[in-house]
């Protein structure tokens, strides 16, 4: 089974033997491939057929509406809180944002770059809401409510306190490119953060 | 019945029965000198033993979950929905045992059965058990059939609760427990409930102190007024108008006291039917049990404790518009688990049934059901 780029990014941040916490888990395919290396955990996911697919693949999974917090975890409870993909789909990206480094010793937070020359093309010369391979849905009826660029979403960590220990910016094709090393918000279509609490 | 049975059907069961010599010791202190229970299964015990499926029943279940006793049986078993070849439990791949809990009425000891020691009926002196005593007895039940371990213990309502006990107080001997519709103990509104059960049955003038039998009578009125209240209890609002809403019988306003409206006489009926097919002294013990149930108690009243010592998988499934045992009730058993780092997984299914709900084929439910049992089946067989 191939992962999703984004996950074969995360997955190889992931030691063996961790304890993971997967947000929005979809199909269970993260946790699924890391099961192999015994990294244990849950996923937290709220749609029927991904949370069925789940069950179907032997992956623990609690239906959860992450808009209502992590409350039911304690604090420092895992290695890493997993959030891929989904943070512009919450309704309070802060406050997860806040609950995943509550949870979690390190957070694992990958999103499309809504800075993307793409976006912005769309955006500023043509004057339209973009839309593309990583964003396909129109203005009207996208689940992704609260889109950030990775400046914006850098400085949310920064006034947390959230430090970045790691990043990676690929397109969608899973390719660092030049330009991606160069002017990573201009080029690059995914981002992934690995992240802690404090400075380092 | 009609003249051929489903395909998906367990078929034809005989129950069978379990006499131990061996005296049992309860919970409440007291003594069972010997015992019986009566069970059923279906399908295959495998070679190594590794396949089987133990069944705990509800509050007014018993030891019949699936297929039929007899061709003239109108009914199946009351989980037939989800045991048979090719179900959620798929007696394809498992042996599914399903005994009649201590205290039952259904021909495991219990107030209708005799006392050896008196040579009479037990009536109201048979002792109150708990789900740990069912515990203990079904771990007797397991090792007369050789099994020393279950591949999993599925059980819902006070089923769950004996699913949930098993995990903790025998954790080698369960490989997953699926606790449906369940809470890991009674509120208080519950227990309120259950005492005007108790009282209804114990007011009513026939009851005799319990001992009904010896007066050749049944507590009609009382048992079956607890079974109305109980039945409210496991529908929901929304379940109650769907069926009847504000139907009349004969289609027009009476102004009397006499059956009227649909659910009354749908409540009369079950009432009616419950009585003839269930005893009031076993009614009151398994309200007890269920009152007294709490894990947590041992262990300062801490749940997370009580499951520390879980070594099974869980699935714990709630129903979104049971107000019984709502889904806030079993998330308490799934935040345990968590906190305790447990395997567990957790659904909660959209239904409009109530409590009940976990004895119907609801697509979504047996869906998650049916997937998460083809994972046991898998490591059973791998």
């Amino acid at each position: 089974m191939t992962l999703r780029v984004d996950l074969q990014i995360i997955s190889d941040w992931i030691p063996d033997n961790a304890h993971v916490l997967d947000l929005g888990c979809g199909n269970g395919s993260l946790l699924k491939h890391l099961q192999q290396r015994n990294v244990t955990g849950y996923g937290l996911e709220i749609d029927n057929s991904k949370f069925s697919e789940c069950i179907a693949g032997g992956v623990n999974v609690i239906q959860a509406d992450l808009d209502e917090g992590l409350s039911q975890f304690g604090d420092q409870s895992f290695d890493f809180v997993i959030l891929s993909q989904t943070l512009q789909a919450v309704k309070r990206p802060d406050f997860l944002l806040r609950e995943i480094m509550r949870v979690g010793k390190q957070g694992i937070i990958g999103f499309p770059n809504f800075g993307h020359w793409q976006c912005r093309f769309q955006l500023g010369l043509r004057g339209k809401m973009p839309v593309s391979k990583n964003l396909p849905n129109a203005w009207f009826d996208t689940p992704n409510i609260h889109l950030c660029t990775l400046k914006d979403f850098e400085k949310l960590c920064d006034q947390y306190g959230f430090s970045v220990v790691s990043r990676s910016v690929v397109n969608h094709e899973h390719k660092d490119t030049l330009g991606i090393r160069l002017l990573p918000n201009l080029f690059g279509q995914i981002a992934v953060y690995l992240i802690h609490n404090g400075n380092s | 019945m009609s003249d051929s049975l489903p395909a998906d059907s367990v078929g034809l069961v005989t129950p069978s029965h379990l006499h131990i010599d061996t005296p049992l010791a309860l919970d409440c202190g007291r003594m069972l000198p010997q015992f019986d229970l009566i069970y059923e299964t279906y399908g295959t015990l495998n070679a190594d033993k590794s396949n089987a499926v133990l069944i705990c029943h509800a509050l007014s279940g018993d030891h019949h979950a699936a297929g039929f006793n007899s061709l003239e049986e109108r009914k199946p078993g009351w989980w037939d929905t989800a045991i048979g070849p090719g179900k959620a439990i798929d007696t394809n791949h498992f042996f599914v045992v399903c005994p009649n809990n201590l205290g039952g009425c259904k021909g495991s000891t219990g107030p209708n059965t005799i006392n050896p020691e008196t040579g009479k009926l037990y009536g109201p002196d048979f002792p109150i058990v708990t789900v740990a005593d069912w515990v203990k007895s079904q771990a007797i039940l397991a090792d007369s059939l050789g099994i020393h371990k279950w591949a999993a213990v599925v059980g819902g309502s006070l089923g769950g609760m004996q699913a949930l006990d098993w995990a903790i107080t025998l954790p080698e001997r369960v490989g997953h427990a699926l606790v449906i519709a369940a809470a890991p103990k009674l509120s208080a509104q519950n227990i309120a409930f259950n005492e005007v059960a108790r009282t209804a049955i114990k007011s009513d003038p026939e009851f005799h102190e319990g001992r009904y039998q010896e007066f050749d009578t049944v507590p009609r009125q009382g048992l079956g007024l607890a079974r109305m209240l109980g039945h409210i209890t496991y529908l929901s609002d929304e379940a109650m108008g769907e069926k009847f809403g504000r139907e009349l019988r004969s289609g027009k306003i009476q102004y009397g006291y006499d059956v009227e409206f649909q659910i009354e006489s749908y409540l009369r009926y079950q009432s009616s039917s419950f009585v003839e097919r269930f005893d009031a002294n076993t009614y009151l013990l398994m309200t007890k049990a269920l009152d007294y149930f709490d894990p947590a108690k041992e262990f300062d009243d801490d749940l997370t404790q009580a499951v520390k010592a879980i070594q099974a998988k869980s699935l714990i499934i709630s129903f979104t518009s049971d107000w019984r045992f709502s889904p806030l009730r079993s998330l308490e058993i799934v935040d345990a688990l968590l906190s305790a780092g447990k395997s567990v997984s957790y659904a909660e299914i959209e239904a409009t049934q109530g409590h009940d709900a976990f004895l119907m084929p609801i697509p979504r439910y047996m869906e998650i059901f049916a997937s998460y049992m083809q994972q046991v089946a898998k490591e059973v067989n791998s």
